[in-house]
């Protein structure tokens, strides 16, 4: 394939004496929806991690859209146009769901501490267009009736919509989302399924999500990565995936016939 | 504009209060003891205010705000006594060195979390008070004698410019960067904030207006010395902060009058001021450690009666 | 030997500080918490052991015992009263409400008594002068060192050969694990207040045999200093407390001799920004990861 928008190569983290990924190769083209399975504790968020900067691997390469990223510090990577949620939620909980939204925005505007000090017009300007564009960002994800509620005090399902809404506001070209259905019953989950395929069209996304429930990863993703111990035992069409025995193995433990 | 009809209000309503007090001084109304009350009111305000940034907002513990406090007072003193300069330059030298000295703590301290940034933020405070008396220059532990030059006019403009431009710098694109920072800095790093820039910058801004602090402070009780600015001051900024409520500007506003003329009543009896201050934290941090006004401010309380508009 | 003397100086002093660390770093290796009223424990157990000598003619090891049981006793009070409730509360609250303990035990003593020092006796502690190396021994010293000895013997005993201390690290390393083991967690941090708190109470009285002269405020500067070393060693690690206690004493001992005396106390707080710094986990302690 010609060049892909992010690549993996032989990227590995040691902690310690604890090799928690190792070898792990992967590639990301432009406008894909890939998957991130395996069972608990097989290094997918450490993955996430290493490729939004939390982590520096201690070995491999990672390369964003043909220059590399490993090394930079998170909110880098987030300005070169990757954007993340998080497996256990962590939006800024006192604050209000429009502010958690124009936090993301704050990168992407660019009138001055002393402007804002001063209250000088480019102050006022950048700060109308953050809050307009914000606003945007929230119908469509069908919060912006909730604009001036404390994010702490949105149910659980609307806390993970508006986690994936702040993550784009950011503006990202490569999305990660990491077990965005986590907790959700099959009707949470159809309605996610189909506010990931709008939002991958209206913003043109590149995504990478990590998940467990199969119905989702099987539905959505075009190709999906498996990890077990921190290293990669399978890659393919889910098709593939789902009658790969390597993969059942890993996730019950011995072959089961089909 | 919505906002900067705010704005506005409370600077008629700032104007105002000025000229009360001023017509009040011109008249003989409110004699020395008063006036003196009226200063360290706005000095004590401008500590909480100033100190108010780095914890309520951008959620770094700092435990030795009165070490910046010192940094002020004394360079200060040293412009005005030993160099002979004009008292407005000493104040603008205060902040603009203690906004350096915030620039040297801030940097190795920010980079720790919670426990050990309050402890690091301790240990420079008490360093930079051991250095003060430890120079003969400035008096050592004899202390240093100020000439009277703090006016009324002074701490007013004084306060009302720390609380506008930290206002301000909090309803923007900027605070709310420094607030992610203290809700979840790991999500703020994610999302795109500096945080180590904003971080040192909060710091640094309260660093420096806790240096004018201290110009004003030095400039009023004609002499300064190192004991002044022990960890017992920090404490006292602390407590106004904590007590008002973490996050709110009102609140530490409030919090710094209501304290500092109870401070006053209480002066003759320094030990029983102790006591109650330290009973009430306690109280307070167990039965609702939200403080006086949680993260609210004033206008919030008046906005709960009716349906509001949006934060600028 | 002069550098001998200030060896054996900076050894007393060292102990007084470790004694008192070992607290700090027990308390925080349970409940992650600096308990900012440590250091008044250590002066209550100073006076104590000054009325214990003076007004009911005991001796020294007496005195030692009965301020060791009150400060235990106190030390559990503190914790119950003012902590417990703040177990799950943020760092800030907890290390606020530390303080203001802190504040409010000074400030009592001196309500009720006034801030004037008082003395301890001089002849508490066996006073001989022994010769070694050319370096005049006080027998002072070596009474101080032998017990402080004896106590982390003691101390060591207590955390790895007794049910308590099998508790006690169980819960520093994972409260609810401990818990559903079956482990009364709220009364191993009561016990951990209760020995860290003895230690500080006999660290008060050493104190007092040797250097004298005691007064209300004397637990802020060597209770900030016996964090530090705490700190040095690795917060949480007994033996790290142990040897930065040892280490603070000397330095501090050393720095005073070479003729920086007015910047001794500076020593401590610049060795604190330096290890935070450098090396924040201490000499002994391990770099805990936040899970993201």
């Amino acid at each position: 394939m010609s060049n892909p928008l992010v690549k993996l190569e032989n990227i590995g983290i040691q902690f310690g004496g604890l090799k928690a990924v190792q070898n792990v190769n992967m590639y990301i083209n432009k406008g894909e929806l890939i998957g991130l399975i395996g069972p608990n504790g097989a290094g997918k968020t450490t993955t996430f991690n290493m490729l939004t900067g939390v982590y520096t691997p201690t070995e491999g390469e990672i390369t964003f859209d043909g220059k590399s990223i490993k090394g930079l510090k998170p909110y880098q990577v987030t300005h070169k146009g990757i954007s993340r949620t998080f497996q256990n939620i962590r939006l800024f909980k006192d604050l209000t769901v429009l502010d958690n939204v124009k936090i993301a925005n704050h990168h992407l505007a660019n009138h001055s501490i002393l402007s804002s000090i001063l209250r000088l017009p480019s102050h006022f300007k950048g700060e109308a267009e953050m809050e307009k564009e914000s606003i945007e960002f929230l119908k469509i994800f069908g919060l912006d009736v909730y604009k001036d509620e404390l994010a702490k005090n949105l149910p659980y399902g609307m806390q993970r919509r508006l986690e994936i809404a702040r993550a784009l506001a950011a503006g990202p070209k490569l999305l990660l989302l990491d077990e965005p259905a986590a907790g959700m019953n099959p009707q949470e989950t159809q309605d996610l399924m189909d506010l990931i395929a709008l939002i991958r069209k209206e913003f043109d996304l590149t995504i990478l999500l990590i998940e467990h429930d199969m119905s989702l990863v099987m539905g959505i993703c075009e190709r999906i990565y498996v990890l077990d111990h921190g290293q990669l035992i399978a890659e393919g069409t889910p098709e593939e995936i789902r009658n790969n025995p390597k993969v059942i193995e890993a996730y019950l433990g011995e072959e089961v016939k089909n | 504009m919505k906002k900067s009809k705010a704005f506005w209000i409370y600077l008629a309503f700032a104007l105002v209060i000025y000229a009360i007090v001023q017509v009040m001084l011109t008249n003989g109304m409110l004699d020395l003891y008063y006036q003196n009350m009226l200063i360290t009111i706005c000095i004590n305000v401008m500590l909480a205010v100033s100190l108010h940034i780095v914890i309520g907002i951008t959620g770094q513990f700092s435990i030795g705000h009165a070490g910046f406090m010192a940094v002020g007072a004394y360079i200060s003193a040293i412009c005005t006594m030993k160099l002979g300069l004009p008292f407005i330059v000493g104040i603008i030298l205060a902040g603009v060195v203690a906004a350096v000295a915030g620039v040297l703590v801030g940097v190795p301290s920010l980079r720790l979390k919670g426990d050990y940034l309050a402890i690091c933020t301790l240990g420079f405070a008490e360093i930079i008070r051991i250095v003060f008396l430890n120079v003969d220059y400035v008096g050592g532990a004899a202390g240093m004698v100020v000439n009277h030059a703090t006016t009324w006019t002074y701490a007013f403009v004084g306060v009302v410019i720390t609380i506008m431009v930290i206002s301000n710098f909090t309803k923007s694109r900027h605070g709310r960067s420094c607030l992610a920072i203290r809700e979840d800095e790991i999500a703020a790093d994610a999302m795109g904030i500096n945080t180590t820039y904003y971080k040192v910058v909060a710091f640094v801004i309260g660093s420096l207006f806790a240096g004018v602090a201290g110009a004003l402070y030095a400039h009023n009780f004609y002499i300064i010395q190192p004991t002044a600015f022990n960890f017992l001051k920090s404490f006292e900024i602390l407590i106004y902060v904590v007590l008002g409520g973490l996050g709110s500007l009102s609140g530490s506003v409030i919090a710094a009058i209501f304290l500092t003329a109870v401070s006053q009543y209480l002066q003759a009896f320094p030990e029983t001021r102790m006591i109650i201050y330290s009973v009430v934290l306690i109280l307070v941090m167990l039965y609702r450690p939200a403080g006086l006004m949680g993260t609210k401010e004033l206008k919030d309380v008046f906005k709960m009666k009716k349906r509001g508009g949006s934060e600028a | 030997m002069d550098w001998l003397q200030q060896l054996i100086n900076g050894i007393s002093l060292g102990s007084i500080y470790a004694l008192i660390a070992l607290g700090y770093t027990m308390v925080y290796g349970i409940i992650k918490l600096i308990n900012f009223a440590h250091g008044d424990v250590f002066m209550l157990g100073a006076f104590i052991g000054f009325f214990a000598i003076t007004r009911w003619e005991m001796g020294f090891i007496p005195a030692l015992i009965t301020a060791m049981i009150a400060c235990a006793i106190i030390g559990v009070i503190i914790e119950r009263v003012a902590y417990k409730r703040l177990r799950n509360a943020t760092r800030i609250a907890a290390l606020t409400t530390a303080i203001g303990v802190s504040f409010l035990i000074e400030y009592t003593m001196i309500f009720f008594r006034g801030a004037t020092p008082e003395a301890y006796p001089k002849e508490v502690l066996p006073d001989k002068t022994i010769e070694i190396l050319g370096a005049k021994l006080d027998s002072k010293v070596i009474f101080i060192l032998i017990v402080t000895i004896i106590l982390m013997i003691l101390l060591q005993f207590i955390v790895h050969k007794t049910k308590i201390g099998k508790a006690m690290r169980a819960v520093s390393h994972d409260a609810d694990a401990a818990r559903l083991m079956g482990i009364n967690v709220d009364n191993t941090i009561s016990a951990t207040f209760a020995i860290g708190s003895a230690l500080a109470g006999a660290a008060g009285v050493i104190f007092g045999s040797y250097y004298t002269r005691i007064d209300p405020l004397m637990g802020v500067l060597p209770g900030l200093k016996a964090f530090i070393a705490a700190v040095l060693g690795g917060i949480g690690s007994i033996p790290g407390a142990m040897v930065g206690g040892f280490i603070l004493g000397i330095v501090e001992t050393i720095v005073s001799s070479i003729g920086f005396s007015l910047w001794r106390d500076a020593a401590a707080f610049v060795i604190l920004i330096l290890i935070l710094i450098l090396k924040p986990a201490g000499l002994f302690g391990k770099n805990i990861r936040e899970k993201v």
